[in-house]
């Protein structure tokens, strides 16, 4: 079996005013993985992330990434990850470039090597034109990016990213994803927190779901998705409904006289719902997922790990 | 191994040149009043008051005092450049830049002590040349005037580096150099030697670790001194182990940078 490019095991962490932020945390993402970590506002998805990274010290528990223990060998363990932190966190005084190749040379890599590593990164992430300007002189997009792209300067094998795209407009959201997917396929393996699921969904293979401190969930997406066993559509209707209209075992509420929620089982499939609406001649504008799948599931999850606390 | 030697080499050179850039960047705030404050305290207390005093150790008021002020104002810079930059690198978060890299963390320690010694230098270096306005100076014993204002400023950095670390404020960097070592330093034989004061007051100076460092100093400069240079020489270095080891202590528990 290949090594695990993050081995986390018995984690607990107890902050100094006594809150018990992780209890007894254990999880293992494979090399060239995609993995999601999810989990409610305070869940300890950060806290996590803080240890992994030498931010925060942990109360008990092992780390090691890519087999090398974070207590035993910190350096070696170290210089494999890459960290985009949820807050901002650079000097805000300092020019852009400054930051990169800075950044570069606390890992050990000389200016002359860092440079063009530095103008690479600032071309891929659109920040081409800044790199000269103090780092608070960017919108709030652009520190982003500029995040991802210290975190990526001294090359690591494990990106782990906090929340990258909060406060991201769509399109540089997406852009981003492709990014991330394209660096993902060259190998380098992703860690994630994000509150859009979507997001989660669309980008990583694997999943880890935490609440309170604890792992509710760790799986991998497709069997996750799978186990969504109704999904409720919305359906955007050409006329009015007449009052007489008839939708047999299928259950619905009816919005308003051009709108329905139907909650359909996975093994029955949409045909049966479309073959009744086609008898009765009610015509389908256009339908949506009430909610992301992931989410519905996330939601239901979250509330049974609330219900046995 | 030589790799890793040479990637903490560079990471090394990496934070001193930040800092040198840093206070640079800043210079209104670094170099610039240090080099008004001293040319004030040479024309005030050196050509003003210092005509009235006459000699004192065999030299004029002007000659005695340059050593003292050049000594003041590199501890004092060396002291604030650490305190400052360490502090608002907790503040504003970038020190996790840092924590996050792979650097052991006696080659942090180094970095920003290096930086401190840097500026601390860079202004003596200014203040001597604007002491050269006033009087002329000549070195008796360069190696001592060297080794003494490196060392003393290296000690100070270390001072202000375990400021910044316990200090949750600005206010809290500024505290210790206004109430304990500008005192000390007025009261470090700058401005006179010992020999002045009652014995009872020359033996409670001699507690001062300040006034050793200024003898020193100027004992290197213009070969007198209130005490020996022996005595200096052990006692800064023997603080300077005593301030690293605290500092690193401090830096493995992540005292006030790790939760
Ligand atoms: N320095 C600290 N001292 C005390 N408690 C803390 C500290 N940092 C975090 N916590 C607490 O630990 C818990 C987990 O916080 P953490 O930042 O890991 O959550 P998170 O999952 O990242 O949440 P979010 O999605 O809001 O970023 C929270 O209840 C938080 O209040
Ligand atoms: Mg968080």
């Amino acid at each position: 079996m290949a090594v695990k490019a993050l081995y986390i095991n018995n984690l607990t962490k107890t902050y100094g005013n006594g809150f018990k932020a992780l209890k007894d945390i254990s999880l293992a993402v494979d090399q060239g993985d995609f993995f999601a970590l999810l989990g409610p506002n305070g869940a300890g998805k950060s806290t996590t992330i803080g240890i992994i990274t030498s931010l925060v010290t942990k109360s008990s528990g092992q780390v090691s990434v890519f087999g090398t223990d974070l207590d035993s060998a910190p350096e070696i363990a170290k210089s494999h990850i890459g960290l985009v932190p949820q807050e901002f966190n650079f000097n805000g005084f300092e020019q852009v470039k400054h930051i990169l190749i800075t950044q570069a040379g606390y890992y050990g890599m000389p200016a002359k090597v860092a440079e063009p590593r530095a103008d690479e990164l600032l071309l891929q992430l659109g920040l081409w034109e800044k790199r000269h300007t103090p780092a608070r002189a960017l919108s709030g997009g652009m520190k982003r990016r500029l995040m991802i792209a210290r975190a990526l300067v001294h090359n690591p094998q494990l990106l782990i990213l906090d929340e990258p795209t909060a406060g991201v407009d769509i399109e540089l959201r997406r852009s981003m994803w492709t990014f991330l997917q394209e660096i993902n396929e060259q190998g380098t393996t992703i860690i994630l927190t994000t509150h859009y699921l979507e997001e989660a969904e669309n980008l990583c293979r694997n999943i880890a779901i935490i609440d309170k401190g604890k792992i509710i969930e760790n799986t991998d997406m497709k069997s996750l998705l799978n186990r969504l066993d109704k999904e409720t559509f919305v359906l955007y209707l050409s006329d009015a409904l007449k009052p007489n209209f008839e939708l047999e075992d299928i259950s619905y509420i009816q919005v308003d006289d051009t709108t329905l929620e139907v909650e359909i089982n996975r093994d029955e499939g949409l045909n049966h719902l479309f073959s009744l609406l086609n008898q009765q001649n009610i015509n389908v504008v256009s339908m949506k997922n009430k909610a992301n799948r992931l989410e519905e599931l996330f939601l239901s999850l979250v509330e049974k790990s609330e219900a046995t606390l | 191994m030589s790799h890793q030697l040479s990637q903490r080499w560079v990471a090394f050179n990496t934070l001193l040149t930040r800092e040198v850039r840093r206070f640079i960047r800043i210079w209104p705030q670094t170099l610039l009043p240090p080099a008004i404050t001293m040319t004030l305290y040479f024309i005030i207390f050196g050509n003003l008051i210092g005509s009235r005093i006459g000699e004192m150790g065999g030299f004029s008021y002007m000659e005695y005092i340059a050593p003292g002020i050049i000594m003041m104002s590199v501890i004092n810079n060396a002291y604030a450049n650490v305190a400052s930059s360490f502090y608002s690198a907790k503040f504003q978060s970038h020190i996790e830049e840092l924590l996050v890299a792979p650097i052991p963390n006696s080659l942090i320690l180094a970095g920003y002590v290096a930086g401190g010694t840097a500026r601390g230098l860079c202004v003596g270096l200014i203040v001597t040349i604007v002491s050269l306005f006033f009087t002329s100076i000549e070195i008796q014993h360069l190696l001592i005037t060297l080794s003494m204002v490196v060392l003393s400023a290296v000690m100070f950095a270390l001072g202000g580096f375990i400021n910044a670390i316990y200090a949750r404020s600005f206010d809290e960097i500024s505290i210790i150099p206004t109430f304990i070592l500008t005192p000390m330093t007025y009261l470090g034989g700058v401005f006179y030697s010992i020999s002045l004061l009652p014995e009872f007051w020359q033996n409670v100076s001699l507690l001062n670790p300040i006034l050793y460092m200024v003898n020193a100093f100027r004992f290197g400069m213009l070969g007198v001194s209130d005490i020996a240079v022996e005595i200096a020489f052990a006692i800064i270095l023997v603080c300077i182990v005593a301030l690293t080891s605290f500092a690193l202590y401090l830096l493995n528990k992540g005292t006030g940078i790790r939760n």
